[in-house]
């Protein structure tokens, strides 16, 4: 919608970048934004009024206000990952992605908080400070939650945005940009977009370039979408998608961008519902949700059926093998000697390197590195790494199955509950939490198949609940249609936030949740 | 005293002659400024990628091929890790599982008894051949305390031929490493010049009783020549033998040769043994290689390797050269090892034959003795020869017309070495070096001689 307004110049690409720029500010507080990229963006929003006046924007992006995960590289302006080892570095060049998404005319408001390297569930732990919930300044939560003592303002109430994708789902939650990139190795795309009522979507393994983002498991990794609706998730994916020559793990077969049927007839749909995700943990909630949405395909006469994904269970001490094996091999890089934080150290390079990394890493990611290590020894590498595979293939291959029986799309949950406080979150460590919350994400990361967020319903405390859909691999255009379809069944609500409402603007004012396509 | 069997296995690095290098599109060239030729990816700027270079690989195959190996129709790519200032990843990118070609074989010659004369054949078996980086330079600074990094040579395409422990001296070693280098210098897929890091040899020597497992064996590096690499072979065999016969073990180690003393020595910077953590490149799928047969219909060509492809349009290795002159010219194996030997000789000799009605065979003997002697001697290459094969051929002709006797020859050939733009027939008349054809002339000097010296012709005959 905001595109056809850019079009017919009821606001303009300027205005539009500045409205969100002072939005960002005041919603400061939520620490969304690590950089934010105030004279580029304009220069940029300049250069596309120009385009609108001329009649000639470049598509449906041209003047749409964007913002990017902190692990992306951008040319010119800050990339840190939320890490002390990368504070300042200023990278030469630009992410394929970010290059594509600039090339469409897209305005880069900044870059987004995340977990230290994209390690984590909460977008707590990053050297920049915590990410807030914009939902837990909504009019929802508030009218909900019971403050324990009168002392106790919102400061301290406030919920986690999920991870580690965390600051960019905050940032198109609380309308500060209108599609963000976030990646997605674990869930980190999927889980922030549930927590803050977002559609997250997480593309095929291979669809989209990496070229340019930092790695955290360079198998699993994929740039992740982050939208207010389907459509433009769509509109974002076509813009994105294909094969990138500088990345050898893209396919090459030509990507054809589409637009999204609004379909009515779901009959010949057969949706999958695995019973190992039912998790130990999961709310009662969440499941109540999940039942019911299930039962609304049902209703509407499409099939839906219980499917098993019995290798599920094992997927999580799978992937920390994997992914801690990567993160070893990945972080070995940052040594200080090229590029980003060096220490002071002078005795020797050896002593150097060991401080530089002691000084540049949280203990996250020296845990990790450390793990990774351990398991990559010689003496240790049959036992765990190559087992870990073979149970990855295990795990791919149960999906497999399970699309080969005539099911089209899985659902399940995305998350395991609402978003938690931020007090009760830290009380557990980073890897704890990982474990429990990466659950019903991170399998379709092993098998390297498209999944997606939907936002669904509120939960009893007046937080976004979202569901998953899984697909088939690269059948994104077939995932997105029926995800659209279940979008519009459960008409989640915007969200009521008083910063929005100040700068009112008829691009806001909408029932539903607002949108650019 | 029991005999001692010394056992001699190679590890060879020849740097591929490519553009670019081996993931990056960054240039490779010898002795440029430093850091100049250092792509984002070469630096490991975070986020980049490694992207195959395809010329690498079909310098990769045509070595297989050369080398009588199996070509891997897939083959994949491993990180190998270690911190050191010259490789900025943390890892190198190589092949440890499964390498590009195995089993292959090199078949190499040697003189016998120091003799031109006789030459065996022997061979060494390759067991692979893999794909992967170079590293950067790095140079101590002791007095400043401090290292200079150059990554101009990070990431450029190496090829490591590993030669299992066939050899047994440094003569064999040699040899091999020598007919190595002919052969990827034919090929193009190495210029494998060792003074300028294209070719490097690392030893691995052993010694044992015959009927007993083979003995500890050292790494020797920091080899620089082929010469050097036969002198340190050997004397690391030495070495061994009298520590052993002294009651001493050997130590599992890497030992560098050095090169004045001629000696190895213990290298400071190794220390005990690495763990390398292997781990496969996660941001490169398998190289797949077809063949004729493999091949599929609507392949894109550009992006396809074919083996049997690049097996039809192999030059002539070295080993058919030399049957070849052999059969052609009629002379003997020695010399056609001794033409392949030198760069530009054995065209330059074949220049020489096409010009001239002189026998090969004996063409062969101006060639390989006087001519070759001339350039070694002056340090020259036979580009840099001032004399041209048609200055030879020329000089060759007045020979075998008898023109000239062939002292003459080799007055008139030491004239034109000065270079100075005569022809050989011009030298010939200035220093009046033709020979009398006028059987009457002849018999009037002789007479006159005769005539002159009575007494000693009277001596003469009477005894």
């Amino acid at each position: 919608q905001v595109s056809a307004a850019l079009k017919e110049g009821r606001v303009s690409p300027t205005e539009l970048c500045q409205q969100c720029l002072s939005l960002i500010k005041s919603t400061k507080f939520l620490n969304a934004y690590i950089t934010i990229a105030e004279e580029t963006a304009l220069k940029q929003a300049e250069a596309s009024e120009e385009r609108y006046k001329r009649g000639r924007p470049l598509g449906v992006l041209d003047g749409i206000p964007i913002a990017v995960k902190d692990n992306f590289n951008t040319a010119g302006i800050e990339t840190t990952c939320a890490s002390n080892m990368l504070r300042g570095y200023i990278s030469p060049y630009n992410a394929t992605v970010v290059q594509k998404l600039l090339d469409q005319g897209a305005v880069l408001l900044g870059k987004t908080n995340l977990d230290e390297f994209a390690m984590g569930s909460g977008s707590t732990d990053g050297v920049f400070g915590p990410v807030r919930n914009p939902w837990s300044y909504s009019r929802q939560y508030k009218e909900k939650s019971v403050p324990k003592s009168h002392s106790e303002d919102k400061e301290s109430n406030w919920v986690i945005t999920g991870g580690s994708s965390g600051g960019s789902a905050a940032a198109v939650s609380s309308f500060t940009c209108f599609a963000a990139l976030g990646s997605d190795t674990g869930g980190s795309t999927r889980n922030p977009a549930a927590h803050c009522g977002v559609v997250g979507l997480k593309p095929t393994y291979g669809l989209i370039s990496r070229h340019g983002l930092i790695p955290l498991v360079n198998s699993m990794d994929v740039p992740g979408i982050l939208t207010r609706c389907v459509d433009d998730a769509a509109v974002v994916l076509g813009s994105l998608a294909g094969h990138d020559p500088k990345d050898s793990t893209t396919i090459q077969d030509s990507f054809k961008p589409f637009e999204l049927p609004n379909l009515t007839d779901v009959s010949k749909l057969s949706i999958g519902i695995p019973k190992e995700y039912h998790a130990p943990g999961l709310s009662g909630e969440i499941l109540a949700v999940w039942s019911k949405a299930a039962d609304l395909f049902r209703n509407a006469g499409a099939k839906v059926v219980e499917v098993s994904l019995p290798h599920t269970c094992y997927s999580i001490v799978c992937y920390h093998v994997l992914c801690t094996a990567e993160v070893a091999s990945n972080m070995a890089r940052f040594d200080g000697l090229e590029y980003g934080h060096r220490s002071d150290m002078k005795e020797s390079t050896e002593s150097m390197y060991a401080a530089t990394r002691r000084e540049g890493f949280n203990d996250v990611v020296r845990g990790r590195i450390l793990s990774g290590n351990y398991f990559l020894l010689k003496q240790n590498y049959e036992k765990y790494f190559v087992k870990a595979q073979k149970v990855r293939r295990l795990i791919a291959n149960d999906f497999v199955k399970v699309f080969r029986s005539g099911v089209d799309v899985l659902l399940t949950p995305t998350t395991l509950s609402d978003a938690a406080p931020y007090k009760e979150f830290i009380k557990e460590d980073n890897r704890t939490r990982s474990a429990q919350n990466d659950i019903l994400t991170q399998a379709a990361n092993m098998a390297g198949l498209p999944a997606i967020n939907v936002p669904t319903a509120l939960s009893e405390r007046g937080l976004p609940i979202g569901l998953q859909f899984i697909g088939r691999s690269f059948q994104e255009q077939q995932l997105l249609t029926v995800a659209k379809w279940f979008e519009k069944q459960v008409q989640f609500p915007v969200i009521q936030l008083e910063e929005v409402k100040r700068h009112d603007h008829d691009v806001f004012q909408h029932e539903k949740s607002a949108s650019f396509s | 005293l029991a005999p001692w069997v010394p056992v001699v296995g190679l590890e060879i690095h020849a740097q591929i002659s490519s553009n670019s290098k081996l993931f990056s599109g960054s240039q490779v060239q010898f002795a440029a400024p430093p850091n100049s030729l250092v792509s984002f990816f070469d630096a490991s700027l975070p986020g980049t990628l490694p992207v195959l270079n395809r010329r690498c690989v079909e310098a990769a195959v045509m070595t297989g091929l050369a080398l009588n190996c199996s070509i891997n129709k897939k083959s994949l790519f491993d990180r190998k890790h270690y911190f050191y200032a010259d490789l900025p990843a943390g890892y190198q990118i190589t092949q440890q599982r499964v390498p590009i070609a195995v089993n292959g074989s090199l078949s190499y010659s040697l003189c016998i008894d120091n003799k031109m004369s006789q030459m065996v054949t022997k061979t060494v078996r390759i067991k692979q051949i893999q794909l992967e980086q170079d590293s950067g330079k790095s140079l101590h600074d002791d007095t400043r305390s401090q290292t200079l990094v150059d990554l101009n040579r990070a990431g450029v395409g190496l090829m490591e031929v590993v030669m299992e422990p066939d050899m047994c001296c440094g003569e064999e070693a040699a040899a091999a490493v020598r007919e190595l280098q002919l052969i990827l210098q034919t090929l193009g897929s190495s210029q494998a010049v060792m003074a300028e890091g294209q070719l490097r040899v690392d030893a691995n020597v052993s010694v044992h009783h015959p009927g007993e497992p083979y003995g500890v064996r050292t790494e020797v590096k920091n080899i620089n020549s082929i010469r050097f690499l036969a002198k340190a072979v050997d004397y690391e065999i030495q070495r061994q033998i009298e520590e052993l016969e002294n009651g001493g073990t050997i130590l599992n180690e890497t030992r560098a040769f050095d090169s004045k003393l001629g000696c190895t020595v213990p290298m400071r910077d190794k220390e005990g043994k690495q763990d390398y953590r292997f781990m496969p490149e996660p941001n490169l799928p398998p190289l797949i290689l077809y063949d004729a047969k493999s091949l599929p219909a609507n392949m894109n060509h550009q992006q396809v390797i074919n083996i049997d492809w690049i097996h039809e349009r192999l030059p002539d290795l070295p080993s058919v050269k030399r049957e070849k002159l052999v059969e052609q010219y009629g002379i003997l194996p020695e010399h056609s090892f001794a033409l392949l030997n030198e760069d530009g000789l054995a065209e330059f000799y074949e220049n020489v034959v096409k010009q001239t009605r002189m026998k090969p065979k004996r063409v062969i003997g101006w060639v390989l003795n006087d001519l070759l002697s001339y350039l070694k001697q002056h340090s020259l290459t036979v580009k840099e020869s001032p004399v041209s094969s048609a200055l030879l051929a020329d000089l060759l002709n007045l020979l075998e017309k008898k023109e000239i006797s062939s002292t003459a020859a080799k007055q008139v050939l030491a004239e034109l070495w000065k270079g100075e733009g005569k022809t050989p027939l011009e030298i010939v008349k200035e220093q009046k070096l033709q020979l009398l054809q006028d059987e009457k002339e002849l018999e009037q000097i002789c007479q006159a001689v005769i005539d002159r010296q009575e007494n000693e012709v009277i001596m003469m005959v009477l005894g």
